[in-house]
């Protein structure tokens, strides 16, 4: 210890300073020790080594054709061969050296923090490498992977997009999944009786909301546990609709109550792009626009500044006049207008019937989505379309006719990912401060 | 704009909180609400800003009577307030939380944030603050942030500003400041209500004092009045407001902290590289700004910090590392500084709650079962002997008023044999006569010999207690100086600044 105007070694407290004033108004920045986590090394390197495994210890020979047409498009690209065993070898050998690479990166540089690019493209790198090793001789539909996934996110964005807003303003959305499957069902129910798409689609967002209702009075007024009352939602839809599904028909919805493609003119010739994303039917561009307005509306109105003051500090929301119950009441509605429609999309466009338990837990996928995403639309819209992609990844490895992965394997791959992804590259987040928390006037 | 209030009751089921309170504050003057804590002078505010209804009494501006259903009404009708606990969004700009329930918006709804800014530099240069719009709120000091709710209300065009408790986060320098802004704001007409316990800052701004105890007011006193007389009127009985003790002889360095850091969840250093000891017989007290380290030091002192780094030496013995339980077992007595969070079991008992950390064996314990007995005649004697009013020793602790519970943690604690005794803000949220009790007791401890480190942010009890004084600010140790320290001195310690050289 000296005894000269000094600070403790390290500190980041400023030694001289000239006026308390400057260093009052400033930001407060306290010294970060940094982390060098050897997780993301850990997962790189066991990724590299089934890439070498695959390409050295179980090569497989042959030619991946990677198919970028199919035959509705009016440009027809040829399929681009590839020659499986060196490819599977030099990609292997790469997703090595990036290991290495991040190895390295952990250990010395500055922040200890791996770009997220580097992820991305290791990911990327290694799901090719995947696919080609195990289609190895035969036709790999790329573009009908992706327009799959896309498919099979859609659902899963809807309840996304109502999870996000529900938590964002302060309630635990559990019961996303209940949403899902009621709207699906209301969907095909009015589909039925009236035959049309519009009603079915109305009717799929109220059922959606009637969830909701129940689990925000329960949560805002009784202030019963949000958890809670969420399972408890999703245990009586399933019961309600199995039961109903066996008493009514659900399962012949006619050709006018559903959804069909609807291509939009020239976008959708575009290729791979074209198919992707312009040919599909009403419900899927309305979930462009929706997830657009979500953002923007979360960000940039007046709305979302309060529907976020609400889920942050509501009692802060309240001492300016925001009627902190009917905010998050409405907004909780809304949440779960925008998951039901997520059903409607199930029932009317993907399926096309109503059975009984047909959201299969998309619901909590989109869960899982909200917080791999941050609670922040865009991301767990980015992390919806990565759970799609793995069931997508599943569907079109037996449709390839990949029979030496095991079936089992290949179910359980949108689920691991689930998993890893939020158990292990989350790690901790912060979500909304008062998600969660009854909000009691004293 | 004239603000009246007249005959305000507001009963939370039998407990009265406002009893007929009358006042009357006139544009251009700061009238002081003076009381202890839970003389109900927040519950009268709150009414006042429509969080709570009143369950009598009118509330007049400029002579006529208002009715508010909710704060909005009370903004409205040009009431504002800054509150003790700051109703700021930390994860939101000071644009955002001024415009904030009063946003303007262009066309579809999208916020005009560039007007938001305009309005928050204005009223910054209108009263020389420097805020930076575009600042995270969550980042900024308290001070900074008092400021925020500041702009926020007078961007209402508030004409009645309520400050409740303002000084409670403060370094003496930001309470100089802050008093400059009062008198400033009182000069262009606006009425303000201060409420506060503190006596100073009450004789140095206030144009008329209201004194209020257990609900009702007590009267009004003149700014002139001396510190005895405010304090007897707002306690109801002479007090001393000093603490009487001896001169320390303090004896060797008990407890020894060599370059100890506390790592928080963003891996930030919550407290940083620190050193100081401790001798048997002697007060250091921690001064410091709510949230500059006091806490995580006091807690990795307990072992109840998950990541520390450095070295914790009590009677030669590394502590370090080690559990709670055994730190506990080494004789370290702890009053963490939320009881209610962390002191005490709120639905148990007085007697269950005086045996919460000896619950591993004799004498409360035997074969696994609780023994009453012992339990019972130990928590009589220390009822008795710590002055805890209630009506038994059944009663739940969550029932106590504030200084009573605050004796029953002091009570668990002081009854072991203790090495080392740390306290967290003893006398947070503690009336008058209890502090007295709290005081002397510790000091009776300091006169056993034992070590203590008093963590304080209210420079009064600070000064008071301490032997030596150690000033923590952004996790460091500014410095270890004497007990007679000037305040102002203190003050920039406080800041971040070392006046006097002292070694950290």
């Amino acid at each position: 210890m000296s005894d000269q105007n000094s600070t403790a070694p390290g500190s980041s407290t400023p030694v001289v300073e000239t006026s308390h004033a400057a260093a009052l108004d400033a930001p407060i920045v306290l010294e970060k020790v940094i982390v060098r986590s050897p997780k993301f090394p850990i997962v790189f390197g066991v990724f590299a080594l089934l890439g070498l495994l695959a390409a050295f210890v179980f090569p497989r020979t042959g030619t991946t054709r990677i198919g970028l047409s199919d035959s509705k498009d009016a440009i027809q690209l040829d399929p681009i061969p590839i020659d499986s065993q060196p490819f599977v070898a030099v990609v292997a050998v790469l997703l090595a050296l990036l290991a290495i690479a991040a190895a390295l990166f952990v250990a010395r540089s500055a922040t200890a923090r791996i770009p997220l690019g580097l992820t991305v493209a290791f990911a990327v790198l290694f799901v090719i490498a995947f696919l080609v090793w195990a289609v190895h001789d035969g036709l790999l539909p790329f573009t009908g992977l992706l327009v799959g996934a896309l498919g099979v996110s859609t659902p899963l964005i809807f309840g996304a997009l109502g999870g996000v807003l529900s938590e964002r303003v302060g309630v635990v959305n559990v019961a996303i999944e209940g949403q899902l499957l009621f709207g699906a069902f209301a969907a095909a129910l009015i589909g039925v009786y009236t035959g049309n798409a519009a009603a079915a689609l109305i009717g799929a967002a109220v059922a959606g909301m009637l969830v909701s209702f129940v689990l925000a009075a329960f949560s805002i007024k009784y202030l019963v546990d949000q958890v809670i009352v969420g399972v408890v939602l999703n245990v009586l839809v399933t019961g309600l609709t199995t039961f109903l599904a066996g008493v009514i028909d659900v399962d012949t919805i006619p050709r006018t109550a559903r959804f069909g493609v609807v291509p939009i003119p020239l976008l959708s010739e575009i290729p791979v792009l074209g198919p992707l994303l312009f040919r599909h039917s009403l419900i899927v561009y309305f979930m462009y626009i929706a997830v657009f307005a979500v953002w923007f509306g979360l960000n940039k109105t007046r709305w979302g500044l309060r529907l976020r003051a609400v889920g942050e500090h509501p009692k802060a929301a309240d001492t300016v006049g925001i009627n902190v119950g009917r905010t998050r009441f409405w907004n909780v509605s809304l949440a779960g207008a925008i998951a039901g429609i997520g059903g409607a999309y199930l029932a009317l466009d993907a399926i096309g019937l109503f059975s009984k338990e047909m959201t299969n837990g998309a619901g909590f996928i989109a869960l899982a989505a909200v917080i791999f995403g941050r609670w922040d639309p865009v991301r767990a819209v980015l992390a919806a379309l990565l759970f799609g992609f793995a069931t997508s990844l599943q569907n079109s490895l037996s449709a390839a006719g990949v029979t030496d992965v095991p079936k089992e394997f290949l179910l359980m791959l949108p689920y691991l990912i689930t998993v890893l992804a939020v158990a292990g590259l989350v790690g901790q987040v912060r979500g909304p401060a008062a998600a969660g928390k009854p909000y009691i006037k004293s | 704009m004239k603000l009246e209030l007249q005959g305000i009751t507001k009963r939370f089921g039998a407990l009265v909180a406002n009893d007929h309170i009358d006042l009357v504050v006139e544009p251009g003057e700061i009238h002081c609400l003076l009381g202890e804590n839970g003389a109900g002078k927040s519950t009268l505010m709150n009414v006042l800003y429509g969080l709570y209804q009143a369950d009598e009494g009118s509330i007049l501006l400029d002579d006529e009577v208002q009715h508010f259903s909710g704060p909005g009404d009370a903004m409205a009708a040009g009431i504002g307030m800054v509150h003790q606990h700051f109703m700021l969004i930390p994860v939101f700009t000071v644009a955002e939380n001024v415009m904030l329930g009063h946003e303007q918006t262009k066309a579809g709804g999208l916020l005009d944030l560039a007007a938001a800014r305009a309005k928050v530099r204005e009223i910054s240069g209108r009263f020389g603050f420097d805020v930076d719009p575009d600042a995270l709120v969550g980042d900024l000091p308290v001070g900074v942030q008092q400021r925020v709710e500041i702009i926020k209300a007078l961007s209402r065009d508030a004409q009645v500003l309520v400050f409740d408790e303002p000084t409670a986060v403060l370094t003496p320098q930001e309470t100089d400041e802050l008093m400059a802004i009062m008198r400033q704001l009182k000069q262009s007409g606006t009425a303000i209500v201060f409420i506060t316990h503190k006596l100073r800052e009450v004789r140095e701004v206030a144009d008329r004092i209201t004194v209020v105890r257990l609900g009702k007011v007590v009267g009004e006193a003149s700014p002139t009045a001396s510190n005895p007389e405010l304090a007897a009127m707002m306690v109801g009985r002479s007090v001393s407001l000093t603490v009487e003790k001896t001169p320390a002889k303090p004896g060797d360095a008990a407890l020894v902290v060599r370059d100890l850091s506390v790592i928080d969840a963003q891996n930030q250093y919550v407290v940083s590289h620190v050193d100081f000891e401790v001798r048997a017989g002697e007060i250091l007290a921690i001064a410091g700004v709510q949230g500059n380290g006091q806490t995580e030091l006091t807690e990795a002192l307990l072992g109840l910090q998950a990541r520390t780094e450095g070295s914790i030496t009590l009677d030669g013995v590394e502590i370090a590392g080690a559990t709670p339980r055994r730190i506990l077992d080494a004789g370290v007595g702890f009053v963490p500084e939320d009881r209610g969070e962390d002191g005490l079991v709120g639905e148990f008992t007085i007697a269950e709650n005086l045996m919460l950390d000896r619950s591993n064996g004799a004498p409360f314990v035997r074969g696994g079962a609780v023994q009453r007995g012992a339990l019972d005649a130990f928590a009589e004697e220390k009822v008795r002997e710590f002055d805890i009013r209630a009506q038994g020793i059944t009663t739940p602790v969550g029932r106590l008023s504030g200084g009573n519970q605050q004796k029953v943690v002091l009570a668990r604690e002081l009854s072991r044999e203790l090495r080392l005794f740390v306290a967290a803000q003893p006398t947070r949220g503690v009336d008058v006569g209890s502090i007295e009790f709290i005081h002397k007791r510790i000091v009776a401890t300091r006169d056993a010999g034992v070590p203590i480190i008093v963590v304080s942010t209210e420079l009064d009890e600070v000064v008071a207690l301490a032997d030596r004084i150690a000033v923590m600010y952004r996790g460091g140790i500014v410095g270890i100086v004497p007990a007679d320290t000037p305040r102002d001195v203190l003050g920039l310690m406080m800041a971040g600044e070392n006046p006097t050289g002292a070694a950290a």
